[in-house]
């Protein structure tokens, strides 16, 4: 990581696409050491936000603040951020190490294999085929891979899209226990779910959306209860 | 330390290379599409072995390219597209243009290679006169490719979440590659003409797909982007 991290503060953040209205007045402050999950129905604005936060979209009005940068789209500052969304993003055609140097190297951080094997070996996949393509690996190993590939650079922010879609329960608990590591790690975790349980095991912070606005935020020092969770989303969005 | 931007233009194509090495699917389609369309032309226009006329023979050529390689940019965008991995791509700090002409130099890599066997088959099949004028030939289809690949690579990333997507790429491709069809294929038949060659008008033509390669890298460069990002 890049010393201290400054938080990740979003103010008033409006998105349209073709006249819709998908993010408006957003404003929140994600802490570095943190998990923030971010909760909503469908069409709520969740992965239009993770997409501003990504640099992938431009934010139609308000900003994104991170320390005295702007993190606008196409911003150098994606440089410090990791993303792992529900598809793995990966090349099917190539291995495992393969995908993790071609990522590291076009991060401009390609220290050969010995760095591609260790973090293999931190998501459990030290002992998969080494020549084998990685379209013939499992969900869950390709979500492990993911996660080895957002890694790779070494991010501040990390970025998480629904990353437990289709994991079996003890990929999802997996995944769940690294969420936790990477929070003690100190970075910033932002995560984008629908899975209630899943987000009260890791969240410190829940910011809930409903039709494009922050409907809920809250930080808590203890983690939030599952019941607490869900009551929470119920108030702000019904059932 | 982060590499050079021609480092990152060919870190980008070595990955399609390498892919395409591997699985060679890409090449065996655009070869297999290359090779029909050509055997098909030369059952309807080579009678009782007379040979075409050279404007149908290079009319023939440029068909089977803008084919051919059309097959060959939907499935290299389709490798980006599954998985998400053109996401991956999008969020390292490498700059857009790099990506574009990383796709671009893989693209056109792989139409060349096809091209070498397509020129070859077209030579032997219509008796064409391409070996002794293999190098203003070469000049014009390396500029067509470039060409074509450079238009094609926009409309493929921008197609890339779209659905049929194939049909789409098509329709709104060959519109703005007639010129470079026209070009070139006017060009290849004024140099096969076994008769009187017009080397000349063949220049003309060459330097008139050297312009339109310059204003269509130049549109791509600037508009590749907005549309991979779509927004």
């Amino acid at each position: 990581m890049n010393g201290a991290i400054d938080a990740l503060v979003l103010r008033q953040v409006g998105k349209i696409y073709g006249g819709r209205r998908a993010l408006a007045d957003v404003s929140a402050r994600f802490e570095p050491g943190r998990v923030a999950a971010v909760l909503g129905p469908n069409g709520a604005g969740k992965s239009t936000l993770l997409g501003i936060l990504a640099t992938l979209l431009a934010p139609a009005s308000g900003e994104v603040r991170w320390g005295d940068a702007t993190l606008e789209r196409g911003s150098p500052l994606r440089a410090r951020i990791g993303y792992v969304g529900h598809d793995p993003g990966l090349y099917g055609d190539l291995t495992a190490e393969e995908n993790l140097r071609l990522f590291a190297g076009l991060h401009g951080r390609d220290h050969g294999p010995t760095r591609a094997r260790t973090l293999l070996e931190r998501v459990g996949l030290a002992d998969a085929a080494p020549d084998v393509a990685v379209r013939g690996f499992s969900r869950g190993m390709l979500q492990r891979l993911a996660l080895a590939r957002a890694l790779a650079h070494d991010p501040d922010l990390l970025l998480f899209d629904e990353p437990s879609a289709a994991l079996d329960p003890a990929g999802a608990a997996w995944l769940g226990a690294e969420l936790l590591a990477e929070r003690a790690a100190g970075r910033i975790v932002v995560l984008v779910t629908h899975d209630l349980d899943a987000a009260a095991a890791v969240a410190d912070q829940v910011v809930i959306l409903r039709r494009g606005r922050v409907v809920f935020d809250e930080t808590r020092t203890e983690r939030f209860g599952p019941q607490a969770l869900r009551d929470a989303y119920e108030a702000s969005c019904g059932r | 330390m982060a590499a050079s931007f021609a480092g990152q233009v060919l870190r980008v194509a070595a990955k399609d290379l390498r892919i395409e090495l591997r699985s060679r699917e890409v090449m065996a389609t655009m070869t297999f599409m290359a090779v029909v369309i050509v055997l098909i032309f030369s059952f309807a226009f080579v009678v009782e072995g007379t040979r075409p006329p050279p404007g149908v023979t290079a009319g023939i050529l440029w068909v089977a390219l803008v084919v051919s390689g059309t097959v060959g940019l939907a499935r290299t965008f389709d490798r980006e597209r599954e998985g998400e991995a053109i996401r991956s791509l999008l969020m390292t700090p490498i700059p857009r243009p790099a990506i574009y002409l990383g796709k671009l130099a893989a693209t056109v890599t792989l139409m060349l290679l096809t091209e070498a066997v397509l020129t070859a088959l077209v030579a032997v099949l219509f008796s064409a006169g391409i070996g002794a004028s293999i190098g203003r030939v070469s000049a014009l289809l390396i500029l067509g490719t470039i060409g074509f690949a450079a238009v094609g690579c926009v409309f493929s990333a921008a197609l890339l979440r779209a659905r049929g997507r194939d049909a789409m790429l098509s329709t709104l491709l060959y519109p703005i590659i007639v010129p470079i069809v026209i070009a070139g294929a006017r060009g290849t038949a004024q140099i096969i003409d076994p008769v009187s060659p017009d080397l000349d008008g063949a220049a003309f033509w060459t330097q008139f797909l050297g312009a339109l390669d310059i204003l269509f890298l130049t549109v791509g460069l600037w508009s590749f982007e907005p549309v991979v990002t779509g927004d």
